[in-house]
């Protein structure tokens, strides 16, 4: 795909990687922050080709993964009710709440669907006028704004039965609580390319400056994430700490200003719980007083559901890399891909799901499928 | 956190009070809503996420990101490194992207080499 | 690191009812053969666990396969559960070397449905078996009630004879082989979902359904020595390389620039958020060939119309044995791993 392709030739990578190795002459570990970054250098083994001294810490920026449990149960509830259509992004049904999920409901006759668009939802709510269609809103800056456009449109047109259970979490915040931790290791962030895409850059040079950590804007393909990590490793050889954008072909300083006047009126930000993390104060964004009446929470009363997050997990530590996945005392027993207790495990992505995948590797170095395993050349 | 990919739009049209879009994504045509994006254009690239397009692709700005990457190292060694000094500033204050402000020797170097890129592309 | 503590995650008491994974071909599927299916009937061929069994009867090897076809739409950009219904059956036979020769049709098909639809799912599945060079030899029908099914579901049954001297199993492979795959990955699936309701999307992708029997033949004509032969349905090419891996004990290492991925399928899955490598294909085939056979087959399946784009993929190595890992474009290494369930599209 155009402006796909070009970001992932494996030449420049090389001379990005050759720069990186050039440059770095200490250790610094860095945080991308976004889930999408995180699958991105999986999915590419770029890790491994980093320098030694670099380390990634893979950050909070999954929002499937940090979808609180309460929340989870909160869907569970409303997507169990009779006359209910629940429909949500295709990666939030894996996510087990306490004990469930949502594929179990639908397996249970719930009428459980994935939906690629909240407008997809919204057309669902008018196809279906005497069924209650609730839409699972969740996500960042970027994913917010096409959820309230469904919320908006819904107003407009006069959708009695749609709703949405919203629980968007919000970049910034995130930051400034990882930065504020005591023993916080984060020398650098790869800020997420896409919520800037939303919301532009003007939330971070403060933070840059308090903390005195380098902030660039960073992309997904891999050229992308190698710069975002060039920047940022020739900052802190240099001692700035300043905001940069490697990804100026998706992100204006300003973002998107029709899509943050829409998020200004449809949501107000509230405190939000992160799912094995904590409350972050601020972190989140709710229906605004206006649009009150599509909140399903309280459409379908379960304000009053609320679970307790596993005390043994720890996956705030993981998350600001003061603690390897394997030294938790969960990891691998009761805590697995399929039982997960905290954000890290729940996608594969995340940094525990990923150890519990690599484990099996063991440290084996891993032969490549190069020319001599090829016959034809 | 966010899966968004880049198309090409192909028309654009009003639907039930809603400006609507058909995007290209390289063979793969799907309907994306630009209620966010109001004044894009047929034959324009914007970055879309869950439907949404959420902000126009700048291909000028695409282009000039390769070409630093094609001149790494090289730019270093005969130029010392223009991109770096520009790079510093502060995004916010500088009102643009880093790139923009490279001075015009390492230009004249990237152009060169923008050329081969595109003929690479047009190759594949 | 230590992992002397492991313990294996507890699979199916964490699963009350039956979810759509456990029909994904992925780990629950797996374990839904192996907790609950195989204790049940017991037996020596069932602990084959191949695509298909292979049988000792009458001085005669024959392979014996079954399956059943539920997919939705009944008709899709280029095929129909017609067309899947002989091919899937044929393609399960044909993975043990055999060539297959009778089939059986079960259909069952919801009150309601009409008739004309029946009829036309009947001519491209006789088509389908005049193609592959095989006879519908007995079949059944049922009817539910409405609502009690998605128009027409049906199951195949084929048998086929095994030539003399070929073995072809999953357990077969050791490090040393070659691993090659007959052509691009990903286009049943996608064609599919493009037309699958909530999903939909524009593409010129067309179904790969076809019979893999004749290619077979062709790779048997270079060699009988061939050790493994799977077609990557649901799971894709990822979850067939993950159960040779663990069927054999071997590892299983890729080059990800080789394994070929049609532009169009590889973009479909970007905007879908899914990985080509677990899509599923109905017309493809991987084979783990000794090194010294790897020219010949690969000669011998691009030779064929259904082998054309042939390559080679990767090898079987001693290390990680029971894991699949990939060299990635950019010279990293990622794991491939087995799917949990049936793929579906994210936003992250």
């Amino acid at each position: 795909m155009k402006y796909i392709e070009e970001f992932q030739n494996p030449d420049l990578a090389k001379r990005l990687l050759d720069e990186i190795h050039a440059t770095v002459t200490r250790p610094w570990a860095l945080m991308e922050v976004c889930g999408g970054q995180t699958h991105s250098i999986i999915r590419h083994g770029i890790d491994q080709l980093l320098p030694e001294q670099i380390e990634l810490i893979h950050g909070p920026g999954c929002p499937v993964c940090v979808t609180p449990l309460e929340m989870i149960d909160k869907a569970l509830e409303i997507a169990s009710r009779p006359g209910v259509l629940f429909c949500s992004f295709g990666d939030m049904l894996r996510v087990p709440g306490s004990g469930r999920d949502l594929f179990q409901v639908r397996a249970a006759g719930g009428d459980v669907r994935v939906v690629y668009s909240p407008l997809d939802a919204l057309k669902l709510a008018r196809q279906n006028p005497d069924r209650q269609v609730v839409f699972f809103g969740i996500g960042f800056e970027t994913t917010a704004p096409p959820n309230a456009m469904a919320v908006h449109q819904a107003a407009r047109l006069g959708v009695p039965n749609f709703s949405m259970l919203v629980s968007h979490v919000r970049v910034p915040p995130a930051i400034e609580a990882i930065m504020c931790s005591p023993d916080c290791r984060v020398d650098a962030f790869l800020a997420a390319g896409h919520v800037c895409s939303v919301m532009g850059t003007g939330e971070y040079p403060e933070l840059a400056e308090r903390f005195r950590v380098p902030i660039v804007v960073t992309g997904f393909e891999p050229l992308d994430i190698l710069e975002g990590v060039r920047r940022s490793v020739r900052q802190l050889e240099a001692g700035r700490h300043t905001v940069e954008n490697a990804y100026p072909r998706a992100v204006r300083p300003e973002g998107n200003p029709a899509a943050r006047a829409m998020l200004a009126d449809v949501f107000e930000v509230t405190d939000r719980a992160w799912r094995g993390i904590g409350t972050i104060p601020g972190s989140g964004w709710r229906l605004s007083e206006r649009y009150r009446a599509f909140d399903a929470e309280h459409r379908f009363s379960v304000e009053d559901v609320t679970t307790l997050e596993p005390a043994a997990c720890r996956a705030g530590e993981v998350l600001q890399g003061l603690l390897k996945p394997h030294e938790c005392e969960a990891f691998g027993t009761v805590c697995t891909p399929r039982t997960p207790l905290g954000a890290t495990m729940v996608s594969s992505e995340g940094a525990c799901a990923a150890y519990y995948l690599y484990r099996r590797l063991g440290g084996t170095p891993v032969p490549a499928a190069g020319k001599e395993a090829n016959p034809v050349g | 956190m966010c899966l968004a990919v880049p198309g090409r739009v192909l028309d654009v049209e009003e639907r039930d009070g809603t400006r609507m879009a058909t995007v290209d994504f390289g063979g793969v045509v799907k309907e994306v809503c630009l209620e966010y994006l109001p004044d894009l254009q047929v034959g324009e690239y914007t970055i879309v996420h869950v439907g949404f397009a959420l902000q126009r692709l700048d291909e000028e700005s695409a282009r000039r990101t390769l070409d630093l990457f094609e001149n790494l190292g090289l730019l270093e060694e005969e130029f010392g490194d223009p991109w770096e000094a520009a790079a510093s500033e502060p995004v916010v204050a500088a009102g643009s992207e880093p790139a923009a402000a490279a001075p015009a020797t390492a230009t004249a170097t990237a152009t060169a080499t923008a050329a081969e890129t595109l003929t690479r592309e047009v190759g594949r | 690191m230590d992992f002397s503590g492991w313990t294996c995650p507890a699979p199916l008491r964490d699963q009350p009812h039956i979810v759509m994974g456990h029909g994904g071909g992925g780990a629950l599927s797996a374990e839904l053969v192996e907790h609950v299916f195989a204790p049940a009937f017991g037996g020596a061929a069932l602990a084959q666990l191949g695509d298909s069994a292979v049988l000792a009867l009458g001085g005669a090897r024959l392979a014996f396969s079954t399956d059943s076809y539920v997919v939705r739409p009944l008709f899709f950009p280029g095929g129909s559960i017609g067309d899947l219904a002989v091919n899937g059956t044929v393609n399960d036979l044909a993975m043990s070397g055999a060539r297959p020769a009778y089939l059986s049709c079960g259909f069952i098909l919801e009150e309601g449905v009409a008739t004309a639809t029946v009829a036309e799912v009947a001519r491209a599945l006789g088509e389908a078996a005049r193609v592959a060079g095989v006879e519908v030899a007995t079949g059944d029908t049922k009817v539910v009630e409405a609502g009690h099914g998605d128009g027409v579901y049906i199951n195949t049954a084929g048998i086929g004879l095994v030539p003399e001297g070929v073995d072809i199993r999953p357990q077969r492979a050791v490090p040393g082989d070659v691993v090659l795959l007959s052509g691009p990955v990903g286009a049943h699936g996608v064609a599919i979902m493009s037309v699958r309701e909530g999903l939909e999307f524009g593409v010129d992708v067309r179904s790969d359904t076809a019979p893999l029997n004749g290619l077979v033949e062709a790779v048997l004509g270079a060699t009988k020595d061939v050790h493994v032969l799977r077609d990557p349905t649901r799971g894709g090419l990822a979850a067939s390389l993950n159960e040779i891996a663990a069927a054999s004990g071997v590892g299983v290492a890729v080059r990800e620039r080789d394994v070929p991925v049609p532009p169009e399928v590889a973009n479909a899955c970007a905007i879908l958020g899914l990985d080509p490598w677990y899509v599923a294909n109905e017309g493809r085939m991987v084979a783990f060939v000794p090194r010294e056979h790897a020219d010949a087959v690969l000669a011998a399946m691009r030779a064929h119309p259904m082998g054309a784009q042939a390559a080679v993929i990767g090898e079987c190595v001693e290390e990680h044995p029971g894991m699949v890992v990939a060299r990635t474009g950019l010279g990293g290494t990622r794991v491939v791993d087995l799917p949990l369930g049936e793929q579906l599209p994210r936003i992250c």
